[in-house]
């Protein structure tokens, strides 16, 4: 048992863990508390992946602004009179859903175990960073830019969503 | 080429009375005056048009129905579709040219003076350019589809003009039953020439005539044959389709003068002579054509002995005439049919302005309320009498001659019971003829009225018409050396002795006929109550015009209108049923099926995922061969 | 040693948990969490095959920042569209959320 193995462990238990908790609490601020523990731990796969950038992008978007953004979410619209602890509860598909989600499961551990895949040999270079840069700034520059956009549009449509809407006559 | 302006403007012979109605119709409907001025002048320029072209047809013989002249313009093209607007001028068509436009011009300015009275004036002379229009547009067709559009064209000017008093009841009843009638001729004409063109490929007269007299096809052609032949059956009244004729009579004479003399009834024969070489191909259609004109020059003039109406009388008397010319061309002659159907445009136009005048100072139509009006009207008198002796046959106006020539092809051709027929039919026409004028012009006043000449409009163009009807048949005399005959024939000019005897016997025929005419009506040593009487059923068959209208009443009381209602049944129960079931499955399968969209979205993803997991197993598996 | 199968398994664990969540849970927000798991899934099978597969190239990595950009606008609008919904309604249980019907 090397160390990698172990941290990997490790971190897919805290990830697997934290998201069934995010699943199974009916709290819903419990639920997004755990959501935050998933997203790091996700983070922590990325790193155990050579995947730096990607990790620090997780932790930021992810860990900071999505958790925060969910909680602001969670806050506007749950009522403080009602019992918190049924502020989660699974709807009317509850076993159903399992049905077809482990059937789900099962067909793609069976096309993963299937599928030869053509391992390479070569290694990641130590610093991405600089990669994904070039590619983003080459090849991928139209996406990076039409992702700006997207990003502004989506900015200004949640604004104007979430913003009460008055009747102009 | 041949480098004239009638020839380089040919297109302006069927766009100027266009322009006129169109001028008519926009800019002078409010100047009774104006509108006739532009009437007048626009079929005048096609007039003066269309005798330049007769002239230049006339001093180039090389132009023959043979090797025509033809103008034409790309109108439509498509993949295996060409359609051409075009003109095609020939001694037949320059002819008809002449014929068409010089009655219209004649006709034109009589109605100046017959319709003064009429409030909507301006309406009827741009009506009357327009079917000037149609009528030269079908003259100088060079292609049946073009000749189809103006064959449409000058049934709806009927239907205009014959409807011309629309607030009379029997007027309106006539116009459509013109229309009506012209349709179902029109159908068969049409489905003809889409027959001719699915099998040659065009439209075209000159390519027409080639692909046909090379085709073998016996028994198309045969069924085209009849088809086309079915168009001029309705358009010159010829039996069973000619009740729609006697009923045109309720509109204005002067329309009867034009679509019973030069025009639309013109069409029908020659479209005959245009596309004689269909009808001549296989001999079933050609006897077809030789007999029904046959049966209708003998039915229609048994019909006109008999009947009181001034104007019906002369339209029985076209039908038999037409009936003539059909026949002419049915044993072969077009020569012979063309010939009648240019002098009897003279003597029959006159006829009908006679009948317009009497009718305009009378204002009556029953002949036997006339009588004596000679000495009020010498000059209407005069002229219709000579157009009495033209279409009787005597020598030597017009109608004898034709009538001659045709006798003559017809006997030399080979049918004796044709001859015969014609013979009988001319004795008739010479008797109904003189009954009609014996009983107007002679003899003394039966009712009240103030007879009065007409104004100079009228009387002038009776003249010119008049003088035409005398020797106008001279342009075919078979004394000519260089006739009628070889100016338009088919093939090769027939050029046919004068036969003496021939001649005579139509004579002998003619005077006999007048004669007891005169027996009868003015002599009165036979009494026409007495024969009627002892005739009785045959009289009250011929007064009924052989119940022939009644006949198609019962056919389509009977017959037709329970067709429909038994199609009415089939369309509600059966049609509407099959759609009506369709409807309600598609409603009930609605209502039923509706509830499956519950609105609620993670139902839908559940039911996608599952799909998802269905399918990939599906095609995995065993059945489909599964993925490696 | 740790192959790409392993990633592979807990991307796909990750996924169908964030799937059941979907499926099963009432909370409008709950469920716009567990899409998030689901994206986050599909990223760790990105980045995993950048890593095993295509060790020189980075389109990967590269895909899963884009997808990151767009789970972000995701989270934004929706939770847009959830408060607008909560003002309209007073409700987030998707269950009560039926007018998409007849």
């Amino acid at each position: 048992m090397d160390l990698e193995l172990i941290v990997f462990w490790l971190l897919s238990f805290i990830t697997l863990g934290s998201a069934l908790s995010v699943v199974f609490l009916t709290n819903i601020v419990h639920s997004a508390l755990a959501l935050i523990m998933t997203f790091l731990g996700v983070a922590g796969i990325y790193l155990t992946l050579q995947a730096d950038f990607i990790a620090a992008v997780q932790v930021l978007v992810y860990a900071g602004a999505v958790s925060i953004l969910i909680v602001f979410g969670i806050m506007l619209i749950t009522r403080g009179s009602g019992n918190m602890q049924e502020t989660n509860l699974f709807g009317k598909y509850k076993y159903t859903a399992a049905i077809v989600v482990t059937f789900l499961f099962g067909v793609i551990v069976y096309f993963l175990i299937q599928t030869p895949w053509s391992i390479a040999t070569g290694t990641l270079p130590e610093n991405t960073v600089s990669g994904i840069a070039h590619l983003l700034l080459s090849d991928y520059v139209i996406a990076f830019e039409l992702a700006a956009i997207l990003l502004t549009v989506s900015m200004i449509g949640a604004i104007v969503i979430a913003k009460e809407v008055k009747n102009f006559k | 080429m041949v480098d004239s302006f009638g020839i380089n403007l040919i297109w302006l012979v069927p766009l100027a009375p266009l322009i006129g109605f169109v001028l008519i119709t926009f800019v002078t409907y409010r100047s009774r005056m104006l509108s006739a001025l532009t009437a007048i002048l626009s079929v005048a320029i096609s007039f003066v048009l269309s005798l330049d072209v007769l002239r230049v047809i006339l001093t180039h013989p090389e132009i023959t129905m043979n090797n025509p002249l033809e103008k034409a313009v790309e109108w439509l093209k498509m993949n295996g579709l060409f359609i051409e607007m075009g003109a095609l001028i020939d001694p037949l068509t320059s002819i008809m040219l002449f014929v068409v436009t010089f009655i219209s011009l004649l006709v034109v300015i009589y109605s100046v003076g017959y319709m003064a009275d009429d409030s909507r004036f301006s309406r009827f002379f741009s009506f009357l350019c327009l079917f000037v229009f149609s009528m030269l547009g079908l003259v100088i067709s060079n292609n049946y589809f073009q000749m189809f559009v103006f064959w449409e064209l000058v049934g709806l000017c009927s239907y205009l003009l014959i409807g011309f008093y629309f607030y009379k009841e029997s007027a309106s009843d006539a116009c459509k039953k013109a229309f009506i009638t012209n349709r179902v001729a029109d159908f068969g004409f049409m489905i003809g020439v889409i027959i001719l063109f699915i099998y040659f490929g065009t439209f075209n007269f000159g390519e027409l005539a080639v692909a046909i007299s090379n085709s073998q096809d016996l028994a198309l052609l045969t069924l085209a044959g009849i088809l086309v032949f079915i168009g001029p059956i309705g358009k010159s009244g010829q039996f069973p389709l000619h009740v729609w004729l006697p009923d045109a009579m309720e509109g204005p004479t002067p329309v009867s003068a034009l679509i019973h003399a030069a025009t639309m009834v013109a069409a029908g024969v020659y479209l005959l002579a245009r596309g004689f070489i269909l009808f001549a191909s296989t001999t079933t259609v050609i006897n077809l054509v030789a007999y029904v004109g046959g049966f209708t020059a003998i039915f229609a003039a048994t019909i006109a002995i008999t009947q009181r109406d001034y104007k019906r009388i002369l339209a029985y008397s076209t039908l038999s005439q037409l009936g003539y010319m059909v026949m002419a061309i049915g044993v072969g002659s077009i020569t012979a049919g063309m010939f009648h159907l240019t002098t009897h445009a003279f003597f029959k136009a006159l006829m009908f302005l006679c009948a317009g005048s009497v009718i305009h100072a009378l204002h009556k139509q029953d002949i036997f309320e006339m009588g004596g009006v000679f000495k009020d009207m010498k000059i209407t008198a005069v002229t219709m009498i000579i157009g009495g002796l033209a279409i009787a046959g005597i020598p030597p106006f017009a109608g004898f001659w034709s009538k001659d020539e045709i006798l003559l092809v017809t006997l030399e051709n080979g049918y004796t019971g044709l001859y015969i027929i014609a013979s009988l039919t001319a004795f008739l026409t010479a008797f109904y003829m003189f009954r009609l004028i014996f009983l107007v012009f002679f003899g003394e006043k039966r009712s009240d009225f103030e007879g009065h000449e007409s104004p100079l409009t009228m009387t002038v163009p009776l003249m010119i018409l008049a003088f035409f009807s005398i020797v106008g048949g001279f342009i075919g005399a078979p004394f000519l050396e260089k006739g009628f005959s070889s100016f338009i024939y088919f093939g090769e000019p027939h050029h046919p002795e004068p036969n003496l005897m021939i001649m005579g016997m139509s004579t002998i025929i003619a005077v006999a006929g007048i004669f007891l005419a005169w027996l009868i009506y003015i002599k009165k040593a036979i009494s026409a109550e007495k024969i009627a009487n002892q005739f009785k059923p045959i009289y009250t068959l011929l007064y009924n015009k052989y119940y022939i209208d009644e006949a198609y009443q019962w056919f389509f009381d009977k017959i037709v209108l329970n067709l429909s209602a038994l199609c009415n049944l089939f369309d509600r129960y059966v049609v509407d049923g099959v759609a009506h079931s369709l409807a309600w499955i598609i409603r009930t399968t609605g209502t039923k099926g509706r509830y499956i969209h519950t609105g609620s979205l993670q139902t839908y993803a559940l039911v996608l995922f599952a799909a998802i997991v269905v399918i990939v197993i599906f095609l995995a598996g065993p059945v489909v061969g599964g993925v490696q | 040693m740790i192959t790409l199968n392993h990633y592979l398994l807990l991307s796909a664990m990750l996924f169908c948990i964030g799937l059941y969540g979907a499926l099963a849970k009432k909370n409008a927000i709950a469920i716009l969490i567990s899409i998030e798991l689901m994206l986050n899934a599909v990223n760790i099978n990105l980045v995993a095959f950048t890593k095993y597969l295509t060790p020189g190239v980075f389109t990967g990595q590269i895909f899963a920042i884009f997808v990151i950009v767009v789970a972000a606008c995701e989270v934004a609008i929706g939770l847009a569209i959830i408060v607008a919904i909560y003002r309209n309604r007073t409700t987030t249980i998707v269950e009560n959320l039926d007018w998409l019907k007849w």
